[in-house]
This record gives structure tokens, sequence and C-alpha cells, in this order.
């Protein structure tokens, strides 16, 4: 058990190396010069150069990689050359609204989706499977900030109930924070439900016909009790991974959300920065993404292990 | 009873408190985009320039019609050389930490403009080369050569004054906490988020100001900025689409400014930047740009790709501007004449790629431009490219026209200078001659406005020939604004001025 775990644990370091190079080397192709596009409209020669210098732009790719890693192994991830703030205080900043937004997002789609595949399963082929069915088509197809655009001028601009965008934190005002947040969650919680409600019906409509299930019902066990708890249990397995998955893929900014709700996330913060060439911050957010994504993997594996008795033995 | 009675006067003691004495006046300004570091001297973008407006005075400003006012600088005098600018410092100033603005502070801050590493603002100073302080009241630059831009620059970052004491405590951190002597003084900033500046008490000018405080909301889409207005989250917006207008307009909650832009929509055709300048007829030969310019209908671009919210033009200033050579008016389309210059040229039918930012004004333009010169039988190619790659794409001369705007400055040589000087930065078309050098240099050192006016003339009559820039149109700038707030002055530079804005 605990070789296993020192094993699972060792191998962070080389993984988080290789990303870190390939985040490094990714952004280099990247047409345009940085120092152009930061030297803003006047493009002073003597600006630029002085930004090449600053950037370590005249240095040879390895020698820059050196910089930021060596920087980041130090616990400093470099400054937005554009406002010339820390990358860590942005990221500081940033992670909590996006970490709300996806929580907020995946609970939404969990309510929606789960609800929806039970119900299509349950009643095959009937009205409430067809309905069921177009709404994951349409939360499918529906782009998300179209639909954002389109919740905003119905909800704000037409009926004035929820702010159009913005943000504000729930330790200032929590009432004001979620109505900020329920519609862009929504939008990101569509998307993820619909999937969900496919993956829920699937998985559903398998358990349903196992033979466990029709013995339960032999047994004349209630329907409700059969479904919610000895089928959904078991079809629920590969939902919450998927939702995991998807919860990870929120964590790691919803650009499009968020640039349409101008919520200030990782999305938001990513996008701009990558327009802008601030290096600095789009390494110093995929890095921090990566490392995410890292860990959540890291801490699957061992609940895995953890659950299941075969994988511990094997493991010794 | 006697308990009963205490408590009403708590409670109305409670109510007495809670009241405000007059009611806060917050104007919440939706910005286009984010603007980038706030200092003065370092600072790069257009949308910068709108909350300096609020933040930090200038020696001067200007007004609608683009004259040099007065503001921390109260007069000035030419030397008899016209080569020192001597200023008088306005009395009583101070800076948002409580230090005194007077000459020496203006000596710091024009020093650490020329002088900081990364300062955007050297090249705009270059011809100062020293700041004599010769009392408190009173500042002298000394420049190598006449230099007619000077007032403008110093009505604009260049001319930004920041607190000396905060300056060197902060080095080039100053920019997350500015601290200036405009109206307004900084309280907080959150990136993509909000920059929040509250009113300034011992602003030398306060009885111009009636807002409490501003914030400053960057929503890049120009739909969701919209929706933002009309939904009461924000009392002001920038740059609205022109799209957008006519349906605002029957909105009586709102108003809508308008005001022609000091800047230009152009194409920048690659005459001589790289070896693709010689490839191709358009690059070539002047008769192919001629032939362009001839096949474009100005009114039509204007009514498709701007929704009719800008003036044609095809000068580096709009028609009204005091410096417009009148004897250049825009052409008219003219598609028989433009079939017969491309014969004469030996190429009916040439054929030339439109490099085009991925901004939906830019894009449309090109479908424009494209459609109306196939009329003429050129062959346009729309090559759609992120701003940031087409900037070096152009830098390098990789590209054979390209859809460009300039922002524009107050004084006719930043729209000039930069875009036809041989070596200069802007210079993308790689466009050199040593007359159009001369001239440059010429209207630079000239202080007379009728000279230069002549001098603009006559440039004009050379560039506007060659044409390394097509220039379409100048846009209008569009404002929108709810009721409550009025005393908005619409100054062509495109910058909220907060003077005088008050809310209802």
């Amino acid at each position: 058990m605990t070789h296993y775990l020192v094993r699972r644990v060792a191998t962070i370091v080389p993984t988080l190396f290789f990303v870190s190079i390939l985040i490094f080397g990714l952004q280099q192709l990247l047409p345009g010069d940085p120092a152009l596009i930061l030297a803003g409209e006047e493009r002073d020669p003597t600006v630029v150069a002085y930004l090449h210098q600053k950037l370590h732009l005249d240095q040879p790719l390895p020698i820059r990689y050196l910089y930021w890693a060596g920087g980041v192994l130090t616990g400093d991830l470099g400054e937005s050359v554009r406002i010339q703030k820390p990358v860590a205080d942005l990221i500081v900043e940033k992670l909590p609204v996006t970490a709300e937004l996806a929580v907020l997002a995946i609970l939404i789609a969990l309510a929606i989706g789960v609800s929806a595949g039970i119900v299509s399963a349950v009643a095959k082929d009937s009205v409430w499977d067809y309905a069921a069915n177009v709404f994951a088509l349409w939360g499918l197809s529906t782009p998300n900030f179209w639909l954002g655009i389109m919740l905003i001028l119905f909800f704000s601009v037409q009926l004035g109930w929820l702010p159009a965008s913005g943000y504000v934190s729930p330790f200032d005002d929590l009432k004001a924070n979620l109505a900020a947040m329920i519609m862009p969650a929504f939008v990101l919680g569509n998307a993820i439900a619909a999937v969900l409600m496919r993956h829920t019906r699937s998985a559903m409509l398998q358990v349903l016909n196992a033979d466990y299930v029709r013995t339960a019902r032999a047994k004349g066990l209630d329907e409700r009790v059969v479904v919610l708890k000895h089928a959904l249990r078991n079809a629920l397995t590969p939902v919450i991974t998927l939702g995991a998955l998807e919860f990870g893929t929120l964590l790691s900014g919803a650009v499009l959300t968020e640039q349409v709700f101008t919520i200030p996330g990782f999305g938001k913060l990513i996008v701009d920065a990558v327009f802008n060439r601030d290096y600095a911050v789009v390494q110093g957010v995929v890095l921090c993404t990566a490392t995410a994504y890292i860990v959540l993997n890291l801490i699957a594996d061992i609940a895995y292990f953890l659950v299941n008795p075969r994988l511990r033995d094997s493991h010794g | 009873m006697r308990t009963t009675w205490w408590s009403i006067r708590a409670l109305g003691l409670i109510a007495a408190l809670a009241a405000p004495l007059a009611p806060a006046q917050t104007l919440r300004l939706g910005l286009a985009e984010d603007p980038d570091i706030l200092d003065p001297t370092l600072a790069r973008t257009f949308v910068g320039r709108i909350v300096f407006s609020a933040l930090c005075d200038k020696l001067f400003d200007i007004d609608e019609n683009l004259n040099i006012v007065p503001q921390l600088a109260t007069s000035y005098q030419w030397s008899a050389d016209n080569k020192a600018l001597t200023m008088k410092i306005r009395p009583g100033v101070t800076f948002h930490d409580g230090e005194k603005l007077d000459a020496a502070a203006v000596k710091f801050n024009i020093e650490r403009h020329k002088n900081m590493p990364g300062s955007n603002r050297r090249g705009e100073l270059a011809p100062v080369t020293s700041v004599d302080v010769i009392d408190p009241s009173t500042v002298r630059l000394n420049l190598s050569a006449p230099f007619s831009p000077l007032l403008a620059q110093l009505a604009d970052r260049a001319g930004m004054m920041v607190s000396p004491k905060a300056a060197q405590a902060e080095g080039d951190k100053f920019g997350a906490k500015p601290v200036c002597s405009g109206p307004f003084k900084f309280v907080e900033r959150v990136a993509q988020d909000r920059i929040v500046l509250e009113r300034y008490s011992n602003y030398w000018n306060k009885g111009e100001i009636h807002l409490d405080r501003i914030i400053y909301l960057p929503i890049v889409d120009a739909t969701v900025r919209l929706a933002n207005l009309k939904s009461g989250q924000l009392d002001f917006i920038e740059r609205m689409a022109a799209s957008d207008v006519p349906q605002l307009k029957s909105d009586s909650r709102f108003k809508i400014a308008k005001v022609t832009e000091i800047g230009y929509q152009g194409l920048t055709i690659n005459t001589g930047k790289s070896d693709l300048a010689q490839k191709n007829p358009l690059g070539r030969d002047p008769r192919v740009r001629e032939a362009l310019e001839l096949a474009l209908d100005r009114d039509g671009i204007v009514q498709v790709a701007m929704d009719g919210e800008a003036d044609v033009g095809n000068q580096w200033v709009a028609p009204t501007n005091g410096f417009y050579a009148k004897n250049l008016p825009v052409p008219k389309r003219d598609v028989a004449k433009a079939k017969q210059l491309l014969q004469a040229a030996g190429v009916p039918s040439p054929s030339f790629t439109l490099m085009t930012p991925t901004t939906s004004d830019a894009q449309k333009i090109a479908q424009v431009v494209q459609s109306m010169a196939r009329e003429a039988g050129f062959d346009v190619k729309i090559q759609s490219t992120e701003f940031a790659t087409s900037l070096n794409m152009a830098d390098k001369g990789d590209f054979e026209a390209y859809v460009l705007a300039w922002s524009g400055r107050a004084d006719p040589d930043g729209n000039l200078f930069s875009f036809y000087g041989c070596k200069q930065p802007l210079n993308y078309s790689g466009y050199c001659r040593q007359d159009v050098e001369d001239l440059l240099v010429k209207s630079r050192t000239s202080l007379e406005p009728a000279e230069r006016k002549k001098i603009y003339a006559d440039l004009a009559t050379i560039v506007l020939k060659d044409r390394p820039i097509i220039y379409l149109f100048h846009r209008h700038w569009l404002w929108a604004y709810s009721t409550k707030v009025s005393g908005l002055r619409t100054i062509p530079d495109g910058l909220v001025r907060v003077q005088g804005l008050r809310m209802k």
C-alpha cells in the first residue's frame, strides 16, 4: 500500500516536468512577437527592445525555459507584463470565482441531467423520454455564448430580474453573488446536463434489464424503491466519473461563458492573456490547472485503490 | 412608558444616521476593454486613457475643437528661437497623497517619462533635452529643435503628472496604486473586473466635479455592454456598436452622444516594406493603387460596414479638421476610370491579399472592399488574422494590404510622422521618400499654424498620389448613457471627461 502510494506520488514529478515543457513549448508556437503587442499603439522601438530584454525574448528557448522553471520552483510564477501584477496574485484572485461557478454549474447539471436521465429510462419511448431527448439535443447543440446573450436579454433587459453581468464576492453580498452567478452557472450546467442525461439514461436502461432488478421486482418491491435504490446506485458510477471529468474541465475556466457574463475567472484571464501575449499569465494559469488535474487524478486513483480490494492485493 | 419613549428616540437617531446627507453619485461606466497598467509613463492602451482622464490631470487638455487649453499649466510661452517652452504651473494643486504639485514635480515627471526603462513617452518627448525649474511655479523645457506637436503631447499622457514621492517609493509598481492629481483618486482595481475611483476632496477645480465615485467595468462584448446599460447595471457605455444605434434611439430612457474621431480607418499597402511589394502589382504600381481607390465607394462602405456611423475621408485628418487639405477632396467612385488605369498598367485583373484583424468592423470593411474592387477587375483575397499575429506580419512586411485603424492624436503630426517617416515604427507600408521626409521634419519645426497647414497640403499632394495608405473614413465615437447622466462633453479624442458630468 505505502509502496504503491510512494510510487504513484513519485510519478507526479516527471509528469509535471513534461507538462511544464509542453506549456512553455506550445506557447512559443503562437505567432506574433509579444513585445510588439505589449508595446502598444506607438510601438516605440526602444520599448520593444526593452521588453525583449525584460522578458528574456533575446535569449535562446532553453534559457528562457530555465528562467521560468527556476522561478516556478522558488514559488515565483512571474508577473503579468500588461498590468504588472504577480501571476500568483492573479490566480489567487480568480480561482475562487471559477471554483464557485464550476460547483454551481455541476450542481445544476446533476440536478437536471440525472433526473431527466432517470425519467427517460424508466418511461422509455414515452412522451417524457422524447421530451428529455429533445432537451439533451438542445443542450448539446446550443452554443454557450448565444444562450448566455439570450438569457441576458430576457432576464436582465426585458424582465430586469437579474444583473446582466459582473461579479460580486459571496462574502460581500451572498444574494447579489447568487443573482450574478445563476445565469452563467445555468448556461454551463445546461450543456453538461445534456451529456449527463444521455449517460444516465443508457446506464439506467442497462441496469433496469439486469437480473437483480428483475429479482427485486419479482419480490414485489415498490417500483420507486427498485428504480431509485437498486437501479440508480449502480447506474450512477459512470455518471459520477463523467461528472468529475466535466468538473475538471470547468475548473480550467469556461472561456466563452465568462466572457459573455464578464465573470472575472480563469477563462477570461487566460483568453485575455493569450490575445495580449502575456506569456507569464498563460503559463502560470495552465500550470496551475494542469497540477490540479494531476492531483485530482491521483486522488481518484487512491480512491479506487481503497474501494477495490482486488487492486490492493495485486499491488501488495 | 419611559422605555418606549427612549426606544422611539433611539430608533429616530438610527434612522437619522442611516439616511445619507445627499445621495451619493456613483457613475458605472462600461469600457470596451480592460486597461493595461495605470502608470502614465508605461501605459500603452487607448482604453487606459479613458481612466486617466479622471485620475491624472495633464499640463494641458484639448477642447471640442482640438484647441489646446490649460489644465495644470495656466499659461505657456515659446522662446524667440522656439527651442524652449516656459510654463506657469497652477498654484495650490496637490497630488492625492497631499504632496504639492510644483515646478520641481513637473521636472521630476518629464524626466521620469524620458528616463524610466520601458517608458512609452520617451519618443513623444524626444526633442526635450532638459528641464529647468525657474521658480516653484515656473518650469522650462529646453528642446534640441523646435517641436510643434509638443503642446499636444503635453495634453496627453506625456503631460500627466504623478506624485514624485509615490513614484519614487513604488518604482515600476506605481501603476498598481497610482497617485496623481486628477479629480478622482484610485481606490481599487480587480483585474478584468473593475477599477474604482473616488472623488478627491482637494481637487483644484472641484466646483466642476459632481460625482462621488466612478466604477469602470470592462465588458468586451458590445451586445453585453449594451444589455448592462439597458438593465441598469451601467449608467454609461463607451464605443457602442453602430448597429445598435437605431434601436437605442427609440428608447426614451437613454441618450446617445457621438463625435467624429481624430483617427481613421484605412487600407495600408505594402509598397516597400519587403520584397512582396515588388512582386505584386498593387505594391509596385501607383496606378493600380489609384484604380483600387477609384473602385471604392466610401459612402457605401460607411453605410454597409459602419451603419452610417462614420464620416468619409481621404486624408489622415477628417474633412472638418483645420489641417485638412481642401484642394484634395474625397474622390468619387469611378469604375470606368479604374478599369482604364488597370489596362494602362497592363494588369486588367490584378489580385492581392487583404489581411484583416478579426474585429467585426474590419471584417465588414474587407468584405465590402472585396466586392466593390471586383467590379473594377480586382481579385481580392481576404485573410482574417488574429490581431497580434497580423501586427507581427505587418511589421515583417509579410502582407500585401492590411485593414488598419489608428485611434488618432490631437495634433496631425501624431497621425502622420510615424506612418510616413522612412525608419518610423508604424510605417508598415515601407514608404520612403526624401521630399516627404524633409516636409515631415519641417512640419515639426514650424510653430505657425498657417505655415504648418501649407506644409501638410504639400505633403498631402505627394502622399495621396502615392497611396501607401488609402484612407477610407473616420468613425464616430458612440457613447450611450442613461438620461440620469448629464453634462457630457464630446471631445474628438474619444475620452470621457468627468468634469461637469453629473447624475440625477
